[in-house]
């Protein structure tokens, strides 16, 4: 399964673990379609103890992989999680066994659009069958079978990641102890749904992509996936962040260029963000996570009601939101524990105050890192963690 | 928070009458002294819910289960009987709606413990039958204007009200200005204490 690599992935793959599934039992995929082999491209650190009870699935978003906590093999940039991975941080390896796996449709090493399907040989591009968080969520519970992970002490992701912590705690309750979702929602908002059309449309409308089969005909999509990530960028943002941080300021220019070139630091910064984005991720593996996004809704798989979804459920819950987050408002988490105290369910709810948008999950946000410092230590002490 | 940190005498009333081992729901658990009592003194299965994020951040912080939540619009969101116990400690009065907020308790716990200020304690009669002015007296420390306490009672309003709802009365205990029980006829007890403690059932 190693054949046809793209550079990116290569380079993922030589510096990280991977393990191909599904040859005897293949993924039942929600659209009906059974994918087999794949292949999960993931990331440890630390040591799983003797009992097997330290294991912590991190869930990463839309566009991380399973880099958490060290320089990536692509961009040479650090992880995207290193504030809260790492000797001395909340999730310490000295004490957890941490895992990250890239997602089932993403471009890091995991099986999506761009590797070959086994039936025909050719590349799947636009063909691959559209993946869901339920099954990205699957994937993972089929790489900790082939890891000999019984359950796991907690799972925990911010936004998209947020969102498979839901469904793993609704579909494998007995296998999580623990569950942080932590800037995200039980469903995609319209207006949510609405930003990744968009950056859908740029995409498709981009001449090189031809239909997604761009790889055959050595063309890529980069303007049409920049200016997606540009359009993504700004919702990651808040109003606040982007006038603290650029105001009004002109780029490397004393007076207005009365031109359409990056007069604005502001805009300077966002093509940059859309540039550095394309070296990074495939623009086929954007739509499909993008879809799996927009198809999450976790109160419709269980009869329309949320709480169904944690109906007897002993895992124990810490949200987390942020004031200036508008991608996944606080209402849209706060739904979230109203449906687990419906059930009720262990749950604990912060928000914090920040004008970092929705982005603070991944930022040096010190009340989440002693919200999630004060949760983890009193699950521990409960499962009899040292 | 130390975890042989003393607690309030009435908050230590309040733990004395819950059984060890259950589940409870402390509604205004502020810091979370009582919850970390029963947590680790009690082995109960205690949650709590505050109005004030800092409260709330800083009892997770702690490593208490606590949400974020108003007594008068969330205890709603639990099911019947999702609790041994519900508990409200100085909060009452402060509720837009203390009656719903009654009946929301022992809807969701199979008992609520419920403590307040007495407003016919004689301190208050006597600032306001003589002095003139509003009470302001040791648990009732604010000007009208700035008080969160919207709907203050006496000790005999109270049990009216429990009268009125069908609720019964398993337990009171009155406290005295320096918190300790008294045991006194219930006219001169509305007279003479400060603060209540009642427990209560369906």
């Amino acid at each position: 399964m190693l054949n046809d690599l793209t550079e990116a992935e290569g380079k993922a793959l030589a510096r990280c673990r991977y393990a191909v599934l599904g040859t005897e039992r293949p993924l039942k995929l929600d659209c009906g379609v059974e994918l087999g082999p794949y292949r999960v491209a993931y990331q440890t650190y630390g040591t799983l103890n003797a009992e097997k009870s330290n294991a912590v699935l991190i869930c990463h978003a839309l566009t991380g992989d399973q880099f958490v906590a060290e320089q990536h093999p692509v961009t040479g940039k650090e992880g995207w999680w290193e504030s809260m991975v790492g000797p001395g941080k909340v999730l310490d390896p000295a004490r957890y066994f941490i895992i990250c796996a890239n997602v089932l449709g993403a471009c890091m090493g995991t099986t999506g659009p761009m590797a070959r399907d086994p039936a025909t040989g050719q590349p799947w591009n636009l063909r691959f069958p559209v993946v869901t968080v339920a099954d990205m969520v699957r994937a993972q519970a089929a790489l900790l079978d082939h890891l000999g992970i019984p359950d796991l002490f907690c799972v925990i992701g911010g936004s998209m990641g947020g969102m498979q912590v839901l469904e793993w705690a609704a579909t494998y309750p007995k296998r999580v102890f623990a569950a942080v979702p932590i800037a995200c929602a039980a469903r995609h908002s319209a207006q949510n749904i609405a930003f990744h059309e968009v950056g859908r449309q740029a995409i498709m409308a981009d001449p090189e992509w031809k239909g997604g089969d761009y790889r055959l005909h050595g063309t890529a999509p980069e303007r049409g996936l920049a200016v997606a990530r540009m359009t993504a960028h700004i919702t990651y943002l808040s109003q606040a962040a982007l006038q603290r941080k650029f105001g009004r300021n002109l780029q490397n220019r004393n007076a207005l260029g009365f031109g359409f070139d990056a007069d604005f630091q502001v805009e300077s910064y966002l093509r940059h963000q859309g540039s550095t984005f394309v070296d990074r991720f495939d623009a086929n593996s954007y739509l499909y996570i993008t879809r799996a996004m927009d198809y999450f809704d976790l109160a419709d798989a269980h009869g329309g009601v949320l709480a169904k979804a944690f109906t007897g459920t002993t895992t124990r819950f810490c949200s987390i939101s942020f004031t200036s987050d508008w991608l996944f408002p606080t209402p849209e988490n706060r739904a979230i524990v109203h449906a687990l105290n419906a059930a009720a369910a262990n749950v604990s709810f912060v928000e914090v105050e920040t004008d970092k948008g929705h982005d603070a999950f991944l930022l040096d946000e010190p009340e989440m890192f002693r919200t999630l410092s004060g949760f983890l230590t009193g699950a521990a002490s409960v499962r009899g963690l040292s | 928070m130390s975890i042989a940190a003393p607690i309030r005498v009435d908050l230590q009333l309040i733990a004395d009458m819950i059984e060890p081992g259950g589940r409870a729901l402390d509604v205004g658990c502020g810091d979370g002294a009582l919850l970390a009592y029963l947590v680790n003194f009690k082995r109960v299965d205690a949650r709590g819910m505050e109005l004030s994020q800092a409260g709330v951040n800083a009892c997770v912080a702690g490593g208490l289960s606590v949400i974020q939540g108003d007594a008068d619009t969330d205890l709603g969101d639990y099911p019947d009987d999702a609790f041994d116990y519900v508990i409200l400690s100085q909060t009452l009065q402060a509720t837009r709606d203390p009656r719903e907020v009654l009946r929301q308790m022992l809807r969701v716990g199979k008992r609520a413990i419920v403590s307040f200020p007495n407003f016919a304690h004689w301190q208050v009669r006597v600032s306001l039958v003589f002095g003139g002015r509003m009470p302001e007296t040791p648990s009732l420390p604010y000007k009208w204007y700035d008080t969160p306490n919207i709907h203050l009672c006496s000790i005999d309003d109270f049990r009216a009200l429990c009268r009125d709802m069908g609720v019964v009365i398993e337990r009171s205990i009155v406290l005295d200005s320096k918190s300790r029980p008294i045991h006194m006829p219930p006219l001169l007890a509305n007279l003479f204490g400060e603060q209540a403690v009642f427990m209560l059932r369906r």
